[in-house]
């Protein structure tokens, strides 16, 4: 049976892993290389590594440490952050990428999951989308790691990804990112059951038990998370052996 | 022991040449002719869409090529669906070493966790036959990405379930394949190619 899976996301800036809580107040934790080999060791199922660097220099530096992740790690990786032309994309999928996220450059200019797809098949492009819960339960698309606002709505927005060929989607609730208090479970199956792809539940994570929920609840297909695995609030071999205890199929 | 890796039009080469060079085996990527006929293993990588990837093996004359090897030939995910006989994908002719035919997953309807296609993900694999295999990997877990799958026949030498049971593998003669990715599958990955490459 397909395994349910476990991805840790690997924030980085200027080549050096980072995590911000709420996007804000960023601490540094270490070698992204060496960070993301010891969670494919420990049993993480695929890998997430999402440039926040601004310039031109860092996307250079990104470029090469996306290449150095290729030939270090066996497990699938997807790559994010500044993606906006096909030719970024083209520069990670040689250095060895598996996937590429886009987010804010994909509300910006929705063509560009249609173009991402047909030049590199769905199975490359994930389509990040980062919403918070606003008055009367309207889930309102933000860009800018939550800064910014947009005009778009996620369940429709995620359908429109879909429909443009987007692979999987990657749904970060601000409302429950950086909280610690489990995932947006019902937006999550809302979302699962609306869509004929793969879901990532993103934001919330603070307990092995969220995990559960997000897989039953939440009929998420996979669960990526930071912070708790950064700093080894929950080791990964505990995590998938508390999933299998409570019968959810994992690797 | 020289290893090519059939370079083409299709997808992430750079991930298998990567996973051989983890296995300190330093494998030659090349399109040239005399290069892949003179190599002891031949790796046929792929991922992309089937009737335009078919059409360029035709064009660059590959297709006879491959057909034509009699070392130990390994396709994974679209190589190794070009390497059956037809594919649903494109309505296309494919190289037909293997007779197994490649369909388009149809999502159960109403049955909850079965309705995804693409079958993205890690899942396991069971009935395995000699070869690139051993025992100690039945059931382990390996990656895949694919919205077809080859049909179960009488050349498939690993099943998975996703939907319906299909070919995870499958072996005639010297050509080996698999739908999954084993540059992608962690330790268990990294041994189906060490065992390839030791065949």
């Amino acid at each position: 049976m397909l395994a349910k899976r476990i991805i840790p996301c690997l924030d980085i800036r200027n080549g050096q892993t980072v995590k911000g809580v709420n996007f804000v107040n960023i601490k540094e934790v270490g070698d992204p290389v060496e960070l993301g080999a010891l969670y494919a060791e420990q049993g993480a199922d695929e890998l997430v590594f999402l440039d926040i660097t601004a310039t031109h220099e860092g996307r250079k530096t990104f470029v090469d440490l996306v290449k150095r992740i290729a030939q270090h790690i066996n497990i699938p990786f997807t790559v994010g952050g500044g993606i906006s032309e096909l030719r970024d994309a083209e520069a990670l999928l040689s250095a060895g990428a598996d996937k590429i996220s886009i987010n804010s450059s994909a509300v910006r200019n929705p063509q560009l999951i249609d173009d991402m797809a047909n030049n590199f098949g769905s199975q490359f492009v994930v389509v990040a989308i980062d919403a918070r819960c606003e008055a009367n339960d309207h889930w309102q698309v933000t860009v800018s790691g939550g800064r910014i606002p947009t005009d778009k709505e996620l369940f429709s927005w995620a359908k429109e990804a879909e429909s443009r060929g987007a692979g999987e989607i990657l749904f970060t609730s601000m409302n429950h990112d950086g909280t610690k208090n489990g995932f947006a479970n019902a937006e999550l199956a809302r979302l699962s059951e609306s869509l004929s792809i793969p879901i990532i539940a993103s934001g919330g994570a603070g307990s092995m038990e969220h995990f559960v929920d997000v897989f039953t609840e939440g009929k998420a297909d996979a669960g990526l998370a930071a912070s708790i695995f950064h700093f080894k609030e929950i080791a990964i071999p505990d995590l998938k052996e508390y999933l299998r205890s409570n019968n959810i199929v994992v690797r | 022991m020289k290893v090519v890796i059939i370079k083409y039009n299709a997808g992430n080469i750079q991930s298998v040449k990567f996973a051989l060079d983890r296995l300190g085996v330093d494998a030659i990527v090349s399109a040239d002719p005399e290069v892949i006929k003179g190599a002891d293993k031949i790796i046929f990588p792929g991922v992309g869409e089937a009737s335009t990837t078919m059409e360029y093996l035709i064009k660059t004359g590959l297709d006879k090529l491959i057909k034509e090897l009699t070392q130990p030939v390994l396709g994974i995910c679209l190589g190794m669906q070009l390497m059956c006989q037809w594919s649903e994908e494109g309505d296309t002719s494919c190289l037909g070493i293997f007779d197994e035919k490649v369909r388009l997953f149809r999502p159960k309807q109403g049955e909850e966790f079965i309705t995804k296609v693409p079958h993205m993900g890690w899942n396991c694999i069971t009935d395995l036959k000699e070869g690139i295999f051993d025992q100690s990997l039945e059931g382990a877990y390996v990656y895949f990405v694919h919205s077809y799958y080859a049909a179960k026949g009488e050349h498939t030498s690993a099943v998975c379930d996703y939907i319906l049971p299909f070919s995870a593998a499958l072996q005639k003669d010297n050509f080996y394949a698999t739908q999954f990715h084993p540059e992608k599958s962690g330790d268990i990955g990294s041994k189906i190619l060490k065992n390839f490459i030791e065949l």
